[in-house]
């Protein structure tokens, strides 16, 4: 009887976003559909009475079947034999029950049979998934690549592919192979074209797979001959009714454990052409994986919310010296960070998604009509927006997700390394988030560049003109402080040669991450009380983070690195 | 032609009693309805899952629900929409207030007669009460056969259907010919989540009392305003003697409420190995307390 959505008000306050009537406006314009589908809806207050109750059912079926099923999912995880994957029981079960409750292709126009919902309810039902069972998170997520078929598919593929999500076939994108993970430019399975039937044909191996015996997947391959780099590559969609791909073998992971991580071998397999050619990793494959990043920064609230309620109840129910150990301050420091952490990063999490769904929305629009020169400068501007949160929230979120798991484990004592309690799992499958849909390291390189080109000092100073409320005006003293030093590390980096700003790099990321996730804090506050808490603690505990940042830049000569650099000389003694 | 079929779901809106808190009862002794939120009674939900297979399996069956209650009770119906229902009727009226569980199974009768279904699948027991004799009394009143404790409708043969009863030693399958009345255990199949575009398309689905209640959700592009329109049935609607009808049908009588409160008298410490707890076990069966 638990409902994920109704017993956490942290995602109700986000359908209360002064940019929620907005979005809602750009989505169902002028509620066109109204006319044409009966669950369409006719005002802006039915949308969001929609998402709340459509997220009530997410919730419940988060609380009452998938968080149920984790603990036997993660124990007994998929089966492989004779080149096919069989979900765990559980897996299945929670599957069968989103597709009976018509949750999938949730953010697809209705014309695909989809819910035409905005993106920031199908990121919200994403967190509680993640927050039910990590694992299922990601078979759940992987409806992301009918979000890319449509928008850059045929007609006739869309027409093809998308009304089979809804119907609650699964997907899976096809990226990674033996030698091309973070590289992606250096993937080689070969698609060749058949002049004679018409069709393209994939040649080739595919490895660390998330559900890669699904139904419909996207696949990157190498339709150029003759080519090495990330020009030559095409995207192409396959379905396993064609034939042609087998599963080699699945992995034996340390966490996601329901989630079925497979090798595949393509044999002839058929295919068809996404989009245009050579823009298979340039185009198609960004877009996937902005979409996939925002899929693992919500996968990682999901899961810092499950380390932090694990860790309060356990902090309540154990009593050592005569009392429950929350009362000890070692305690309940922790559980406070730990909420502090996950707070900013959902509160950066719908930030980000909020860009993302605006700029979206305009596309979409544009496909049917000519946007104005002031719709064409905000759909510029929130994607630019989104482009620079995206790393960012998946860089901190991930990470985030990782301390406070650890952090909660720890709460747990002796008890938290034994399997009785759920924080081992939930400690195991946080340690993905940080790797996959590129690392931390690689997030750091995506936004690198908006530190460099000011965008993210950018939209502190918009941040900064937000009103306060009487009493917050320490806090936006420190905050200037804060931007103010930030821009001083910059500077002090600035001048260095290539090798020192990429050995900074994650510093100062980390530095402009603290300043807005602390703005996006203290801005919720000023309309929830409840907020303030967590402000205070990230805020107080970010200047500190950012002080030993700075400190370290500052002081840094250019032949500080020089022990860095020699590290690259010492190789493992052979035994 | 493919066979179809109507099926009534009987359900009812009960008090959520399973997880009573210290305010649950009234000093006097009654439930106070105010301090428990107000649910689909669960084993009537695995009755309504077991009708919506039957349509899974027969397309072109219809599932309606019927419910008796005050307005609010409305929400039965709602629910089953979003899980897949196509209608319902809400048997409301003062004249049934106080009803006990003979002058219920009768109400529930006489509109059943007007609806003319197939199947009458009803939940074994409310929440509330626990009586579980609504079902039955309904299927004598009808002159219908019953089957109780079913946990599966397995299917249908030569116009008789086929259904799994659960029991205390066992299971039995049974069959039976059409019109039946079955009541469903807790043991059947959970209920179907709610269905997103169901919702949104149900979400507006109203009787016509809190229409006039209500002056907000008016706006009704596709659906005519019949289509969302919940009927409500009071005796008028249903016809029978007015006398077999709530306080006046209902010869339960309340005598005096007691509350009880369960003491441990005695405790026994166990460890939690597999010996102890096989011995638990065994006593617990031999004692009848389970099994």
């Amino acid at each position: 009887m638990a409902n994920f959505y109704k017993d956490n008000k942290d995602l109700k306050f986000q359908f209360q976003n002064p940019l929620m009537k907005k979005i809602v406006q750009l989505k169902e314009q002028d509620f066109k559909d109204s006319g044409k589908f009966d669950y369409a809806p006719c005002t802006g207050e039915d949308t969001l009475d929609s998402y709340e109750k459509v997220m009530e059912i997410a919730g419940e079926i988060c609380g009452d079947v998938i968080a149920v099923n984790a603990e036997e999912v993660d124990k007994c995880g998929p089966h492989h034999e004779n080149g096919r994957v069989t979900y765990a029981p559980g897996t299945q079960q929670n599957q069968d029950v989103l597709i009976q409750a018509g949750l999938y292709g949730m953010s697809l126009p209705r014309e695909f049979g989809g819910l035409n919902f905005s993106m920031v309810p199908y990121v919200m039902a994403g967190e509680m998934v993640a927050r039910a069972d990590a694992g299922f998170a990601n078979i759940w997520g992987l409806q992301d690549c009918a979000e890319t078929i449509h928008e850059f598919a045929s007609e006739e593929l869309k027409n093809e592919f998308l009304p089979r999500i809804n119907q609650g076939q699964t997907c899976s994108m096809d990226l990674t192979e033996p030698d091309a993970g973070s590289d992606l430019q250096a993937v080689m399975l070969k698609a060749t074209y058949n002049e004679k039937t018409g069709i393209w044909y994939l040649n080739g191996v595919k490895r660390f797979i998330t559900n890669g015996d699904a139904q419909i997947k996207l696949v990157l391959a190498r339709s150029e001959e003759n080519t090495t780099d990330g020009r030559g590559l095409s995207y192409f969609v396959y379905d396993k009714d064609w034939e042609g791909v087998q599963v080699r073998r699945i992995e034996n992971k340390l966490g996601i454990k329901g989630s079925p991580t497979c090798e595949l071998v393509f044999h002839n397999a058929p295919a068809k052409l996404v989009g245009e050619r050579r823009m298979g990793l340039i185009k198609y494959v960004m877009t996937l994986m902005n979409g996939a990043r925002l899929g693992v920064a919500a996968q990682s609230v999901g899961i810092s919310e499950a380390a932090y309620r694990e860790a309060l109840k356990y902090a309540h129910e154990r009593t050592q010296f005569g009392k429950p150990i929350v009362q000890f301050p070692a305690v309940y420091e922790m559980l406070a960070i730990i909420k502090a952490k996950l707070q900013a990063s959902r509160a950066l999490l719908y930030e980000t998604t909020r860009f993302v769904d605006i700029y979206k929305a305009y596309g979409f629009i544009a496909e049917e009509r000519k946007l104005t020169p002031e719709e064409r400068q905000e759909s510029k501007s929130y994607q630019r927006l989104a482009d620079m949160f995206t790393p960012i929230v998946k860089l901190m979120a991930s990470e985030y997700s990782n301390q406070n798991a650890y952090d909660s484990l720890q709460v747990h004592g002796g008890s938290g390394f034994m399997k009785d309690y759920p924080i081992e799992r939930i400690f195991r499958d946080a340690r993905i988030t940080t790797i996959y849909e590129g690392t931390s390291q690689l997030q750091v390189v995506a936004a690198q560049r908006y530190v460099t080109n000011g965008a993210y000092l950018n939209q502190i100073k918009e941040y900064e003109k937000t009103e306060f409320k009487p009493g917050f005006s320490q806090y936006k003293k420190t905050l200037a402080e804060m931007a103010e030093q930030y821009q001083q590390a910059v500077a002090l980096v600035a001048g260095s040669d290539n090798e020192v700003i990429d050995f900074h790099a994650r510093r100062l990321v980390e530095m402009a991450a603290h300043i807005i996730m602390s703005y996006l804090l203290i801005i919720d506050s000023q309309s929830d009380d409840s907020f303030e808490n967590s402000a205070s603690v990230y805020l107080n505990i970010s200047k500190a983070w950012n002080d030993e940042r700075y400190s370290y830049i500052k002081d840094f000569a250019p032949s500080d690195i020089n022990p860095f650099v020699s590290i690259k000389e010492e190789i493992v003694p052979e035994a | 032609m493919t066979k179809t079929f109507k099926i009534v779901v009987l359900a009812k809106q009960v008090p959520d009693t399973r997880n009573v808190g210290k305010n649950a009862m009234k000093e006097d002794g009654t439930v106070n309805r105010a301090a428990l939120p107000a649910i689909f009674n669960p084993e009537d939900m695995n009755a309504l899952e077991q009708a919506l297979r039957i349509k899974d399996r027969f397309p072109g069956s219809k599932v309606l629900l019927l419910t008796m209650g005050p307005s609010r009770a409305a929400e039965i119906i709602r629910e089953g929409f979003f899980r897949g229902a196509d209608g319902g009727v809400l048997l409301t009226d003062r004249k049934f207030a106080g009803a006990d569980t003979l002058a219920t199974s009768y109400a529930l009768a006489m509109a059943i007669k007007k609806m003319n279904p197939d199947m009458i699948i009803a939940g074994r027991q409310a929440i509330d009460g626990d009586t579980a004799q609504v079902g039955p009394q309904v299927a004598e009143k009808l002159n219908l056969p019953q089957v109780t404790y079913a946990e599966d409708i397995m299917g249908f043969e030569n116009d008789k259907i086929t259904i799994k009863r659960r029991l205390e030693r066992g299971v039995e399958v049974v069959t039976s010919t059409l019109p039946v009345v079955i009541t469903v255990n807790a043991t059947a199949a959970p209920c179907r989540p709610r269905n997103a575009k169901q919702l949104m398309r149900f979400k507006h689905a109203r009787t016509l009392t809190e229409e006039q209640d209500n002056e907000h959700n008016s706006y009704l592009p596709i659906f005519s305003l019949e289509s969302l329109i919940i009927p409500e049935w009071g005796v008028a609607d249903v016809g029978g003697d007015e006398a077999n009808y709530g306080l006046s049908g209902s010869p339960t009588k309340v005598k005096k409420i007691e509350n009880i409160v369960f003491q441990a008298k005695e405790s026994k410490r166990l460890t939690s190995a597999d010996q102890d707890i096989d011995s638990l076990i065994k006593e617990l069966i031999s004692s009848h307390t389970i099994g």
